[in-house]
């Protein structure tokens, strides 16, 4: 590895550093710090990537970071027009800008990196607020909460985890929130792991766990599209956020949308997007609990 | 017959969504084969060389895109790009750029191979003949290289024209990009739909690279 570096470094001129901090994602390990001050030594911090609310409202047209392929969140039509949650408020964005919105398709894993290179001037693509995240990014105002839930079948529906005994495993699939949460704050509880989402919901299914524990939002969304089946805890754990992210420092854009966030809380507007949007997925039940209005957790 | 939910393919432009995906990966990843081609066959020469520092340079264009996962060279020259140098390429001519690196990298070293296989006695052979070594590698050296080298380098066109379901990570929407919005907005409606689109994906890639193939066996052939 080392030697890999020596040679990136000649032949390139690009340090290893740089290029694992433009590849690797937001873990700040040591390497990453290490990517950091190397970045500050050369020009990429001192340059400003982002463009200021002025210069994108000149343009004409903002860039902003979607799903393409999360349905109801962000995702593309048999028309090819983008919809969902984050892209009906996007449109909004655009319209009170008074500029075109030019959408970015990307994906969980080069959120960060978009906003870093100011390739796109906002994320609006379901993006949990979290404090590593931060140190990267500015989150505006939330528009949305996000916990773990519990989803139990309807001849024993699981609504306290101290009903459960040591027989009762609870799914989980593997590397998610829920996994972590549960082994850490349950360590006593039974869980019963898997690979992915299929896996997991045949298990399920079978009967081979009593419950399953994952994002709310996913088992809400199951309970309501298969008969038999209750979310018995539809809220556990730290309640985080989704807010949308720009480029560090972008502070013209961001006090924009802080402000946006803050008047359209005005006439409700995010419970119009989730009628418009989440409706079929999540059902009028949640819609108070899922939603954050005028940027304020509840 | 399970449910292949194949009727989402019929939806609104969903298979002409799918057909333009297509021809992004075929744009991108054949603009990089004609240019890496030419820049590959000369490369290849120039490692057959005798001047090692020529030899070493090469060697070590060759490792580096070699070790680097595809994936990795996209992200770098995307973002990296920007980082560095404040250029603000676009996921196309980023996927084009890479494609192209790797292209020539590969095609260099497929020819190296090759001519390196020529047995020495056919240059000898040459000069008896009386010919220049100009004449015997035009004549004698090339036919046979080529020859050698169709099989390898279709292979490599193909494997160029397959990877292009990477460039989804620099936010090229391509056919694969498209197949998973489809199945995603079908999530609820068609829950089985899959298996039918990534089942059509596969056809289309499959009728890219198949003809690709059979020309490969006919001038294979034909020049023996």
């Amino acid at each position: 590895m080392k030697k890999l570096k020596q040679i990136l470094t000649a032949a390139l001129g690009l340090s290893l550093a740089l290029s694992l901090s433009a590849c690797g994602s937001s873990q700040p390990t040591a390497s990453q710090s290490a990517a950091g001050s190397t970045a500050a030594a050369g020009s990429a911090d001192t340059r400003v990537v982002y463009r200021t609310l002025d210069e994108i409202k000149e343009s004409g047209t903002i860039n902003i970071g979607v799903f393409s392929d999360k349905n109801p969140f962000g995702y593309v039509d048999e028309n090819g027009d983008y919809q969902g949650y984050d892209v009906y408020f996007a449109n909004r964005i655009g319209e009170d800008l008074g500029v075109t919105v030019n959408y970015v398709s990307t994906e969980a894993a080069n959120r960060i990196e978009y906003l870093q290179t100011g390739k796109v001037d906002i994320i609006l693509a379901n993006f949990t607020v979290t404090a590593e995240r931060a140190e990267e990014v500015d989150f505006a105002l939330p528009y949305m909460n996000v916990a773990l839930g519990i989803v139990s079948p309807d001849s024993r529906v699981i609504e306290n985890l101290d009903d459960l005994t040591a027989d009762d495993a609870v799914i989980v699939i593997s590397g998610t929130t829920a996994e972590t949460y549960l082994t850490q704050n349950n360590p006593d509880l039974t869980l019963q792991k898997y690979d992915t989402y299929a896996n997991a919901k045949n298990a399920f299914e079978n009967g081979n766990g009593v419950a399953w524990a994952n994002d709310n939002t996913e088992v809400i969304a199951f309970a309501l599209q298969n008969e038999g089946y209750t979310v018995g805890i539809p809220s556990l754990g730290s309640q985080d956020t989704i807010a949308p992210a720009v480029s560090k420092g972008n502070a013209t854009l961001l006090d924009w949308l802080n402000n946006e966030i803050e008047t359209l809380g005005g006439e409700n507007f995010f419970h119009a997007d989730y009628e418009a949007t989440l409706v079929d997925t999540y059902g009028l039940d949640y819609e108070d609990s899922l939603v954050v209005e005028g940027g304020k957790v509840g | 017959m399970p449910d292949l939910g194949l009727e989402v393919l019929f939806k609104g432009k969903n298979m002409l969504r799918l057909l333009d995906g297509l021809g992004v990966a075929l744009k991108i990843s054949l603009i990089a084969v004609a240019i890496s081609i030419p820049l590959g066959l000369l490369l290849g020469i120039l490692m057959t060389r005798k001047n090692p520092i020529v030899r070493a340079l090469l060697r070590l264009y060759l490792e580096f895109i070699r070790i680097m996962p595809q994936m990795v060279l996209l992200f770098l020259v995307f973002f990296g790009a920007t980082r560095v140098f404040g250029w603000n390429l676009s996921g196309e001519l980023s996927a084009v750029i890479v494609f192209t690196l790797w292209g020539t990298a590969e095609m260099s070293d497929l020819v190296r191979g090759a001519l390196t296989s020529i047995p020495a006695h056919q240059y000898e052979s040459g000069a008896a003949l009386g010919l220049t070594n100009a004449q015997t590698f035009f004549y004698i050296i090339i036919p046979q290289t080529v020859r050698r080298l169709i099989p390898l380098s279709i292979n490599l066109i193909t494997r160029m024209i397959k990877t292009t379901s990477l460039i989804l990570m620099i936010g090229v929407v391509e056919v694969l990009k498209v197949a998973q919005q489809i199945i995603e907005a079908n999530r609820m409606s068609s829950p089985g739909a899959a298996f039918g689109v990534y089942l059509f994906v596969f056809f289309l890639y499959f009728i890219v690279c198949w003809p690709i193939g059979r020309l490969a066996k006919y001038l294979e052939k034909k020049w023996v």
